[in-house]
This record gives C-alpha cells, structure tokens and sequence, in this order.
C-alpha cells in the first residue's frame, strides 16, 4: 500500500531538464581554434570583458590579429574597409567573414582567406598578421572603420581590448597602445587570465 | 525473460498482462540525474569560460608637445618603478637625484613590491596629513623599458589594483641617469 509513494512520475520533470539542456547547448558557442594562440598573464582583477561592442587585438609572437564581435559589425566594417582600399566584397564573402573569427592578413589577401576552408585559415603562415607599420597601417583603419560600423549598427561606442602575449616586449604593446591613442581612445581593456591573490 | 516476446500479443495467461504495465513505466531518476548534471555543466561553462580583463585609462596624448605642460606633483608623494628585462625593476621614491629611499632593486610578489607599496603609500598618506592635505595619496610612475614584457606590464598594474594606489601612470620616456641605472642590472 505504500508501494506507491515510493516512486514519482518524473516524466515532467525530465521534460523540463532536457528542454533547458538544449537551450543550453545551443546558446552555448563552441569554441573556435584561436588563430593566433597566446598565452595571457594573470591578473586578480575581475571584470569581464563585454560580449557585444567589443573588438580585440591580439598580439603575440610579433604578429596582430584582430577580431570583431557581431556579425552585423563585422558584414559592415568589411565594406568600409572594402571601400578605403578599392576592394569590392561580394554579399557571399561578407557573410563569410561574418563567421569567422580573428583575421591577420592584410586587406588584399581577406579574398582569399575568407574562401578558404577553415581548417586550412590556422595553418601556420596562411595569416602573417595585419600590418600596423606607419606607412601602411592597416590596424588603424580595421580600428577606425569598425567604430563607425559599430556606431552604425549597435549606435554603441566600440570597446576595444588588448590581449597580448605575456612573453611579448613592451615595445609591441605599446605600438599598439599609440595607434589607440592616436585616434584619442585612452580607455581600454587588458585580456588577462585569473589568478588568486597571494596572502 | 518474459517480457522479451510480450510483442506477440495476448496469447498468454492473465499474468502477462501485469508484467506489460509494469514494463510501460520506465525509471527515470538516472535520465534525470544525467540531465542535471549536463545543465549544470552548460550553465557554468558558459559564463566562466569569458575571459578576464583589466581597465586601463591613460592619459590624453598631446601630438604637440610644445603644448604639453609640466605637471608639478610633491616628490615626497611619487614613487618611480623602472621595469628592467628579465622580470626584473627598481625603484626609488622622490627624484633620482635626491632620492627618499632607493634605488633598490625591489621582486614582483607579495613579500616583494607589494610589502613596500603598502608601507609607502602609509608614509605618504601620514607626509600629507602632516601637510593639511590628507587625501594626498602616493603617485606611482611605472616606467617599462624596451626590454621588459608585458607579463611584468600586467603583473605591476595587478599590484596597482592590489594595493589600491590611487593615481598611477605609466610614462614611456626614460631620463640618461635611469637609462643608466637599468644597464648596470
């Protein structure tokens, strides 16, 4: 007699769980392979790094890649800088690149790595890194054209973040810092990895 | 073994049919327990996996530098940190010529620099209530060299934060006497 309190339905209960396991697998992004690996220095501070508005730049081993958040922003920075450079886009290769992650080539080679295959854009030196020097700073225009873009879309100013390599030299970092600067952004964030504090 | 061929039907006597009803109510307790855990693993791995960052303002840049005026800041207050190559740095307090204390070469961690952060910005905060002005705290001027690397860069802007030193800046121009200081490590 009391057999029958001793097990529940959990049809319903089930239900309910593997609904909210499938919410979560698919909003959960799967983790692309970064296309220039670095090893980040730790800090103890926690702030999180904004999902949205956001682009990133990467560097490490001498090279920069950059990287764009929102595929909207991203179909529009490529115009802009389509339209700087004299390079026409076609609707195909926006939506390319707007799944792609960060890039490091210049302008003229975007073509071709957006019709490569993906597993073929991490080979190394298929992406030699966006060149940043003054007579063909490419950086700066990717920097420049994504706030407009970002503005556009989001009517959001962009944030930028730096991640940089913890072996690289300051000098590289701070390449980097005076391109930002000179375009009068003098806030920014530093990826860094977590560590607790020592007592 | 009885339950393998209920398939065909009720060809068999009444108890057959009480092993098929209770053969239509599955247990689902592990299903459940499985799904959980799955959940559980989604929800953390989708909100821990962003990564960490750290603020950093820096000051205008003024492209003339004619325009650029002197800040007048209290020696007494500053404390000049030179980041040397192999994750190494010097400081010194006040100016290089007359220097408070220092210059000393001074590790990264917490019996190192931040031991000495500590007390130093103690000292300042009692100099400047001594001078009227108690919200007068100590001003920390990193200097990174061409050599150091950005870990060292990140790791003194951690103790920045640690330490809560409330004006910092980093400052890219070296003077021949820390040139020199920084070459004899």
């Amino acid at each position: 007699m009391t057999k029958k309190a001793a097990s529940i339905d959990m049809t319903a209960m089930c239900d309910v769980a593997f609904l909210l396991l499938t919410f979560f697998i698919l909003t959960a992004t799967a983790k692309v392979p970064e296309a220039l690996p670095v090893d980040t220095p730790a800090s103890t501070v926690q702030t999180k790094l904004p999902e949205s508005d956001l682009a990133t730049i990467t560097i490490g081993k001498g090279k920069i890649f950059y990287d764009l958040k929102g595929r909207e922003v991203r179909k529009k920075a490529l115009e802009l800088m389509g339209q700087k450079y004299g390079i026409v886009f076609s609707e195909e290769e926006k939506a390319g690149f707007a799944l792609m992650e960060g890039v490091g080539v210049p302008v003229t080679g975007l073509k071709q790595l957006i019709a490569m295959k993906s597993a073929d854009r991490n080979k190394p030196g298929v992406q030699p890194g966006i060149p940043k020097d003054s007579l063909d700073n490419q950086l700066k225009e990717w920097i420049y054209n994504s706030r407009i873009a970002n503005i556009d879309v989001n009517d959001k100013e962009l944030q930028i973040a730096i991640k940089g390599d913890a072996k690289e030299e300051y000098p590289a970092i701070k390449e980097v810092m005076d391109i930002l600067q000179d375009q009068k952004i003098n806030s920014f964030n530093l990826v860094t990895g977590f560590r607790k504090i020592e007592k | 073994m009885a339950e393998l061929n209920t398939g065909d039907g009720d060809g068999g006597k009444g108890g057959k049919v009480r092993s098929k009803k209770q053969n239509s109510k599955v247990d689902l307790t592990a299903m459940v327990d499985l799904a959980f855990l799955l959940i559980t693993f989604f929800m953390l791995t989708t909100t821990l996996s962003k990564p960490q960052s750290m603020d950093l303002g820096l000051p205008d840049k003024e492209d003339d530098k004619t325009k650029d005026k002197p800040i007048k800041v209290d020696e007494n207050r500053t404390m000049t940190i030179l980041l040397a190559d192999n994750d190494k740095m010097v400081y010194y307090m006040g100016l290089l010529a007359t220097p408070i204390a220092g210059p000393k070469d001074i590790a990264f961690g917490k019996d190192g620099i931040r031991k000495e952060l500590l007390s130093r910005k103690k000292s300042v905060l009692a100099y400047s209530a001594g001078l009227g002005k108690p919200k007068n705290g100590i001003i920390v001027i990193i200097k990174p060299s061409k050599k150091s690397n950005y870990r060292n860069l990140v790791d003194i802007l951690d103790e920045m934060a640690i330490a809560d030193v409330p004006t910092y800046a980093i400052v890219n121009d070296f003077t021949p006497e820390e040139q020199k200081l920084l070459e004899g490590k």
